[in-house]
């Protein structure tokens, strides 16, 4: 299970691929929150599995490092299990599920509650990198009004939102400034995790396979939500703790337990939540 | 009429447009001064049209040149100065009010956020400072304050053409083009366009450029008029002597063949 394929090279792309990615990925660096485009290849998984955070992790792998897939902030999902096993098979890597181990997180649509540290990196899969997209369909226009820095109309969509409901309710993929220069789509995290991107100490990496884009949040880059003075940027809340570790801090997913209406609140991120179940720390402390 | 600097806004020198083979309009120059208003008119396919997109920056000219004097007085050669520069005075300096209202509202948004849409460009940041201007601005244009939050799709034409002006002129801009901004409108309701568009232009010290081939609508707008055919001008000058002894041949056509109730 373990062993690695035969027949392919280390982590499935070929070493000229990875290298136009790393070019592409160096200079999104350079350039906190400017989309990249890069030649995205055809991967074994469909498009919206995340192929462009495959692309990106399989370029940037070393054999020493520990590798982390989360999909909604689970370890135990298709999508994660499935590019895990897929890391493991062609570049013999280590796996982890515990977010202080890892090296390298390949993310879908969360960032992990615990704290990230310096030296780890954190890849996104984005489904749709341009944030002005739903405002102007038109490329040319929208490569034009980033360059421009022509952003008024981002600031229309979150009036509209005011107008409609009395507040934001962009609740995911809420847009973000880059280092006062780029608007950028988070991808779809919720707008929970947005401070968590502002000034991280990681090195965070979007990879876009559908749309062939790249972009880049250097490590302790500023990153802030958009927002009105009078309506300032507010992060969603529970009134309930995790049914399973009792946490208040962490994000919450509903689910459904029956058809009579019953349901319970937990957290999305399986790691945190069983690091931080009560009965773990008690059978720890014991031992 | 008004108080005239003596520089010129808008200098016109010889400005061209070919499509291919096809003239879009020749050789054309004026000047336009602070507080005029300019009525462009003649038939369908005479070059109106295309003239109002080079002055306004959308339409490269084949030659010649625009030259804009800003509010610091400070003069641009429209051609010449980078996109950026043309785009930030397009959104602040100028106004382009459309023939079709859908061509220059956001019709997937409401009436309030096109009307803040320039503030919130320009960096306007507080919702309630924005939406106390879209307010204010809708009652400039007659349009009740309740309808602030429909999209324009519920709007009638009119209302629609009203909020595409008060969308323009939310950014205090000191030149605002115009393409048939009556056009498609049944007469009474054109004729509240147009005094509405007559106080506005006063108050604000607004120049305008007109585009229509509503001779009507230059009279009660214009005051000086450039008669174009075949994407040359033919005639120029003050609207009443052009409406009321026009020289060359076609001006006399356009003029005698206004329909009389």
């Amino acid at each position: 299970m373990s062993a690695t394929l035969e027949g392919y090279n280390f982590a499935y792309l070929d070493e000229q691929t990875k290298r136009m990615i790393r070019r592409a990925v160096l200079k999104a660096v350079a350039i906190p929150g400017y989309q990249v485009p890069f030649g995205s290849r055809e991967m074994p998984l469909p498009y919206g599995w995340g192929t462009g955070g495959i692309q990106v992790t399989a370029s940037i792998i070393g054999a020493d490092d520990v590798l982390k897939v989360i999909d909604q902030g689970a370890d135990d999902t298709t999508n994660a299990v499935s590019i895990r096993r897929f890391f493991r098979r062609t570049a013999g890597v280590a796996t982890t599920t515990r977010t202080e181990e890892a090296t390298l997180i390949q993310t879908r649509h969360r960032i992990p509650e615990t704290p990230l540290r310096e030296g780890q990196i954190l890849v996104y899969q984005v489904p749709i990198p341009e944030p002005l997209r739903w405002l102007e369909p038109r490329e040319t226009e929208t490569r034009k009004m980033h360059a421009f820095a022509d952003y008024g109309i981002m600031h229309v969509k979150l009036y509209e939102d005011i107008a409609r409901f009395g507040r934001i309710a962009t609740g995911y993929n809420y847009p973000v400034m880059v280092n006062g220069r780029y608007i950028m789509s988070p991808s779809p995290i919720p707008k929970f995790d947005n401070p968590k991107m502002d000034r991280n100490p990681a090195l965070q990496l979007f990879g876009a396979g559908r749309e062939k884009r790249i972009y880049a949040v250097p490590p302790y880059t500023r990153v802030e939500s958009l927002d009105f003075e009078d309506h300032p940027f507010e992060i969603e809340r529970w009134e309930r703790a995790c049914a399973l570790c009792g946490s208040t801090e962490s994000f919450l997913d509903e689910v459904v337990m029956d058809d009579r209406g019953g349901r319970m609140f937990v957290c999305s991120d399986t790691d945190y939540c069983e690091s931080h179940r009560p009965d773990r720390s008690e059978q720890e402390a014991a031992e | 009429m008004n108080a005239q600097s003596p520089q010129p806004l808008l200098t016109v020198r010889g400005l061209s447009r070919y499509y291919g083979q096809h003239v879009g309009c020749r050789d054309i120059s004026f000047d336009l001064w602070p507080g005029e208003v300019l009525g462009i008119v003649g038939e369908s396919g005479s070059g109106k049209t295309t003239l109002l997109g080079c002055l306004s920056g959308r339409l490269d000219p084949s030659e010649g040149s625009v030259l804009y004097r800003d509010r610091a007085g400070q003069s641009h050669d429209v051609y010449a100065m980078p996109e950026m520069m043309r785009r930030r005075l397009a959104r602040s300096e100028w106004g382009i009010v459309h023939q079709n209202p859908r061509d220059g509202l956001r019709m997937a948004v409401s009436a309030g956020a096109n009307v803040g849409e320039r503030l919130m460009a320009q960096g306007a940041r507080h919702y309630g400072g924005i939406r106390n201007q879209a307010l204010d601005w809708l009652d400039k244009v007659e349009i009740d304050a309740g309808r602030i939050d429909d999209s324009p799709r519920t709007f009638s034409g009119g209302m629609q053409q009203r909020l595409q002006i008060a969308r323009n002129l939310v950014s205090m801009p000191r030149l605002v083009f115009m393409d048939e901004p009556t056009g498609g409108l049944d007469v009474s309701v054109q004729a509240r366009l147009l005094d509405l568009l007559r106080r506005l232009v006063g108050e604000m010290g607004l120049s305008v450029i007109l585009v229509t081939h509503d001779l009507a609508v230059a009279r009660l707008l214009a005051h000086r008029l450039l008669v174009m055919r075949g994407g040359e001008v033919v005639e120029s000058g003050l609207t009443d002597q052009v409406l009321d002894d026009p020289q060359h041949p076609y001006s006399q056509l356009l003029v005698s063949s206004i329909l009389q109730v």
